[in-house]
């Protein structure tokens, strides 16, 4: 603060500065290599490695001399994405976890505002106990989870036997949206307790004015509070979509369940059991076109709510 | 601000009309219920022996023999599940602790520090942000068979410890929490950078390095994919990979299911405890990032 103050003036004091600006920033070098090298060296040994990896290996394909031959790994250009692109099961899996999302992803997001704006709004009373309540299955891990309403859909052992036993919820027809609904169980409170603490900050004062006006607890929401926490939506939005598209611990348990899972359902148990048979070449151009698809996809999001905040 | 607050709120009182109130506990107790049954049927369900489980009412208590099926969970492979327990506690503790200070050094270097690259790096790592662990998981099978380490503990631990959400989320952190004017005077007074940054600014920044920890603890606690993909020896398996295993194994081994279903109500303790005595710090840490 009190240097700013200092007027070229004085050139000896200038002099004195710039020589310890330059000790300081010469130190700071040392300083900063120490705080982000860790990091950085674990970052590209696990992140950006993987994905060079997992790229090269995509454009491998194998060969055999003969039938009987010894197979090599040889460069094979695009090979794997023309089977990528030409492999309908990989893109029946894509098409399933997008028409899960642009279900389950509204639907538990709408749920988790709802339930957030009820939360920050004078209606309710017990807030404590309701956030908690709401957030404890956040706790459970999706394997787990999924083991749970394997259970209580089960049309025997169910607490809820009466409607298990007229509805089969692990059928070929509704599988699906019973795991959309163990994901909804799991994700509501996380994605609620991200909103609640973005209405937390906004400061009361302005809609104190609002409710003078007389407006309801539905028009402040609606008209004031959703549009200033656009940003956490879209946080939550953006996080949602990336874990549909990667589903795989809750299907992957259904399919000891149910045959209607199978191990094609998801584009990520389809990486597995591609990775399996072993087909290590095929199953990382799936990787890379999948990730490609979230990346693409999440970008689109970003950049669609930005423009309409705009 | 209480003088002025109080009497709008007397104001405002009575227009919450009784019908609005009670439509909106009715949500809330619906939703209570929604989340909380399957919670508590795994309870119930834990403390019943195997005829009770399968005859008795499913929402409500028989004989509790909850300590007996503990026991007997202990006793089954040689308390193969409570070394999963343990393997889950090293995973994700030790991960969790190493990664939040790893990426608390990080943040609070890109927060403080102007250096070349800076921007480049953080928009590096906020591409990690997008890229979800489950996609990472075959390439890092295929990095860790190219060195023959596959199937082994630092497999599964030693990508677990890179959170760079954590980077960002104490990077944030750190620009808003930790005053520069702080940071200068700790200069002048002769301390040097790194020992700034763990006597001023860590204590500064624990709200966001509580957040990171818990939050990177849940991940590695629930990570599946990886392990799946990486291990063979169930001796290393994390409880979520041993579970899911035994799951499998239900139909032809009738008995295992007791195990599964007090294990499943073992395995989420551990988290329930972190979230509940933590939840002072996570709540406010929670709220930095969301605003940004």
């Amino acid at each position: 603060m009190t240097t700013d103050i200092a007027t070229p003036a004085t050139p000896k004091k200038a002099v004195t500065k710039k020589t310890r600006a330059k000790t300081k920033a010469t130190n700071n070098r040392a300083a900063v290599l120490f705080f982000i090298a860790p990091f950085s060296i674990l970052f590209s040994l696990f992140y950006i490695l993987p994905i060079l990896v997992a790229i090269y290996q995509s454009l491998l394909t194998v060969e055999r001399e003969g039938t009987f031959g010894k197979p090599t790994e040889v460069f094979g250009g695009f090979v794997q994405y023309a089977r990528v692109f030409q492999d309908s099961s990989f893109w029946d899996s894509i098409l399933r976890v997008l028409g899960f999302g642009i279900v389950q992803v509204p639907v538990m997001l709408g749920l988790a505002l709802l339930l957030a704006l009820l939360l920050d709004s004078p209606l309710v009373k017990g807030k404590r106990f309701f956030r908690l309540a709401f957030f404890a299955p956040y706790a459970v891990p999706g394997v787990i989870a999924a083991v749970m309403w394997g259970f209580l859909y089960s049309p025997n052992l169910s607490p809820f036997t009466a409607i298990t036993k007229e509805i089969n919820f692990l059928g070929a027809d509704l599988v699906l949206w019973s795991i959309a609904n163990v994901v909804t169980w799991v994700f509501v409170g996380y994605n609620m307790i991200i909103i609640y603490s973005a209405l937390l900050a906004i400061p009361s004062e302005i809609y104190e004015a609002a409710r003078l006006d007389g407006a309801s607890q539905a028009r402040i929401a609606w008209s004031i509070k959703i549009p200033l926490i656009t940003p956490a939506i879209t946080l939550t939005a953006i996080f949602s979509i990336i874990g549909t598209l990667q589903l795989l611990a809750e299907p992957q348990v259904f399919k000891s369940f149910t045959s209607a899972v199978t191990s094609t359902y998801t584009p990520n148990l389809l990486i597995y059991s591609t990775a399996s048979v072993p087909n290590v070449n095929l199953a990382a151009a799936f990787s890379v076109v999948l990730a490609l698809f979230t990346f693409a996809l999440s970008f689109t999001v970003l950049k669609f709510t930005q423009r309409k905040a705009d | 601000m209480s003088a002025t607050k109080a009497p709008v709120k007397k104001h405002n009182g009575p227009r919450e009309s009784l019908f609005s109130r009670s439509g909106a506990m009715l949500v809330m107790a619906i939703c209570t219920f929604y989340f909380l049954i399957p919670i508590w049927w795994l309870f119930v369900a834990a403390t019943k022996d195997r005829g009770d489980f399968t005859s008795s009412a499913p929402l409500w208590f028989a004989d509790f023999n909850l300590v007996e099926n503990i026991v007997n969970l202990a006793n089954y492979r040689d308390g193969l599940f409570f070394q999963w327990m343990l393997n889950s506690i090293l995973y994700a503790g030790a991960g969790a602790a190493v990664a939040t200070l790893f990426a608390t050094m990080m943040g609070y270097a890109l927060a403080k520090y102007s250096f070349r690259g800076r921007e480049t790096l953080f928009n590096v790592v906020l591409g990690g942000v997008l890229v979800p662990a489950t996609a990472l998981a075959l390439p890092l099978f295929l990095v860790f068979s190219q060195v023959g380490a596959t199937n082994t503990f630092w497999s599964v631990f030693l990508p677990s410890i890179v959170s760079p959400f954590g980077v960002y989320l104490a990077r944030i952190y750190a620009t808003s929490s930790v005053p520069d004017e702080l940071v200068e005077a700790a200069r002048i007074d002769g301390s040097g950078e790194v020992r700034t940054f763990f006597t001023v600014a860590t204590r500064l920044m624990t709200p966001a390095m509580v957040t990171i920890f818990l939050f990177q603890f849940v991940t590695i606690w629930n990570n599946f994919f990886l392990p799946l993909i990486m291990l063979r020896d169930e001796k290393l398996f994390p409880v979520t990979l041993g579970l899911y295993i035994w799951n499998s194994q239900v139909n032809q081994i009738p008995e295992i299911r007791a195990y599964v279903i007090i294990g499943a109500l073992l395995s989420i303790i551990p988290l329930i405890i972190a979230f509940l005595s933590l939840q002072r710090f996570w709540r406010s840490g929670l709220g930095t990032g969301a605003l940004k």
